[in-house]
């Protein structure tokens, strides 16, 4: 039991990353991660978003029909995004004016449907939480390490303007990093988004392969021994 | 029939798709309902909040439900009013200039003398790290309308300085500086044209 949960932490946050290995969710990954705050704001919005289409997709599962599945679950997603923007508007207003723009984004993250398809409607509640919740903890980190070294290389500074989006008790998350930088267009642009992406994705799949390489090392003394 | 059988059936799924349709509906109509007074008050005071940044000093009235409508350049303007003791001693309201980028909306304060109480930028689209120094947060140069009036400088020098006037452009971004200065004038232009309407002078019209 322990082993199963284990494993769907382990898909969430690396094996199975929504960016870095499904490739699910650019479209909002290259559009925010101009600073690592931002990144950090859209990955929260998102996993409590998933955590909750999760929640209720698994839970009705057994009432849906294959065929009319689909549409099914976006409606039910897009209803949520919208209540969820709509709650955070009247009654987390500061939150509001710096999340806003992420939410109404959430709703074309084909991540969530992805995850209703491939994982919530096959399986448990509990386990469809605990998926959806590593699945955003994943796309979190991704989007920040995306976000940090964009910023790194294109304005100096690391977790800027943190204060406005988790309050000023976290303002010592911000940094420069290095002190009056000119600033290096590209990597705020778009194109740098694709960059970073692009040569992250490879390190990320250097990695793998060395691991892999050295499990199958392992395995083959084991055999020898 | 069990529910395994049932959910093959074709007036199940309709019957399922209008049931998600109905229920998500109501959800939402009662969310918007639920929600709809405290957005409004949360957005008031955020328009509240960016009025007084323009906006120097104690006002006795309440601006948010002291407004004028008058015809500008570019369609109507919305013009708030601060009085004391009745008098209207500035107004506030939007401008808009043709940057690099779309349009930039400002929003200016103007005092019953006709100098500008303050200018800050709400909305727009320019190149992160050139043109966007005309936000407060990212530099100064916003606060250079502070004060001024036509005449001070001069109406043929309120231009960027590569045009001959006297405001600071951004080092790789002229046309985004040369939009907000011309989008500020075109305010205290409006002001002027209309002064007597604005401060509620012309045969006390309010």
């Amino acid at each position: 039991m322990n082993e199963k949960y284990a494993r769907i932490a382990r898909d969430g946050l690396w094996n199975n990353n929504v960016v870095f290995a499904q490739m699910l969710a650019l479209c909002p990954t290259l559009a925010v991660t101009s600073s690592a705050t931002n990144g950090l704001g859209m990955g929260l919005a998102t996993t409590a978003v998933l955590l909750l289409s999760n929640v209720i997709i698994s839970s009705v599962r057994h009432l849906v029909s294959a065929e009319v599945r689909i549409p099914v679950y976006i409606v039910l997603i897009a209803t949520l995004v919208t209540l969820v923007d709509m709650s955070l508007n009247a009654w987390a207003h500061e939150l509001y004016k710096v999340l806003g723009l992420f939410i109404a984004l959430i709703v074309v993250n084909c991540a969530i449907l992805g995850r209703a398809e491939a994982f919530a409607s096959k399986s448990g509640v509990a386990d469809s939480a605990l998926d959806g919740l590593m699945m955003g903890l994943g796309f979190t980190a991704s989007l920040v390490v995306i976000g940090g070294v964009r910023e790194i290389f294109g304005s100096g500074t690391l977790f800027a303007n943190a204060h406005l989006l988790l309050g000023p008790a976290f303002a010592f998350l911000e940094t420069t990093i290095v002190p009056d930088y000119k600033g290096f267009l590209l990597m705020i642009l778009p194109p740098g988004g694709f960059m970073v992406v692009g040569l992250l994705l490879a390190a990320k799949r250097v990695i793998d392969q060395r691991r892999a390489a050295r499990a199958s090392h392992v395995a083959a003394e084991a055999l020898a021994t | 029939m069990s529910l395994e059988q049932l959910r093959g059936k074709l007036f199940y799924q309709g019957l399922l798709l209008g049931g998600v349709a109905l229920l998500t509906s109501a959800a939402l109509a009662f969310a918007s309902r639920a929600t709809e007074a405290d957005i409004k008050a949360a957005e008031a005071a955020d328009l509240k909040q960016s009025l007084a940044q323009v906006l120097p000093g104690e006002y006795d009235n309440d601006l948010l439900n002291d407004t004028i409508t008058m015809p500008g350049e570019q369609g109507e303007i919305l013009v708030y009013r601060a009085r004391r003791a009745g008098k209207v001693e500035a107004v506030v309201y939007r401008v808009a200039g043709h940057g690099y980028a779309g349009n930039i909306v400002c929003v200016m304060g103007v005092s019953r003398e006709g100098k500008v109480l303050g200018v800050r930028v709400i909305k727009h689209a320019e190149t992160p790290g050139l043109g966007d120094k005309i936000e407060p947060a990212k530099a100064k140069w916003i606060f250079d309308f502070d004060g001024k009036f036509l005449g001070e400088p001069p109406l043929e020098k309120w231009a960027v300085k590569k045009d001959g006037g006297v405001f600071d452009q951004f080092a790789g971004a002229t046309i985004t500086p040369r939009g907000v200065v011309k989008a500020v004038k075109g305010g205290l232009v409006f002001f002027e044209k209309e002064r007597s309407n604005l401060l509620d002078e012309a045969g006390g019209k309010s």
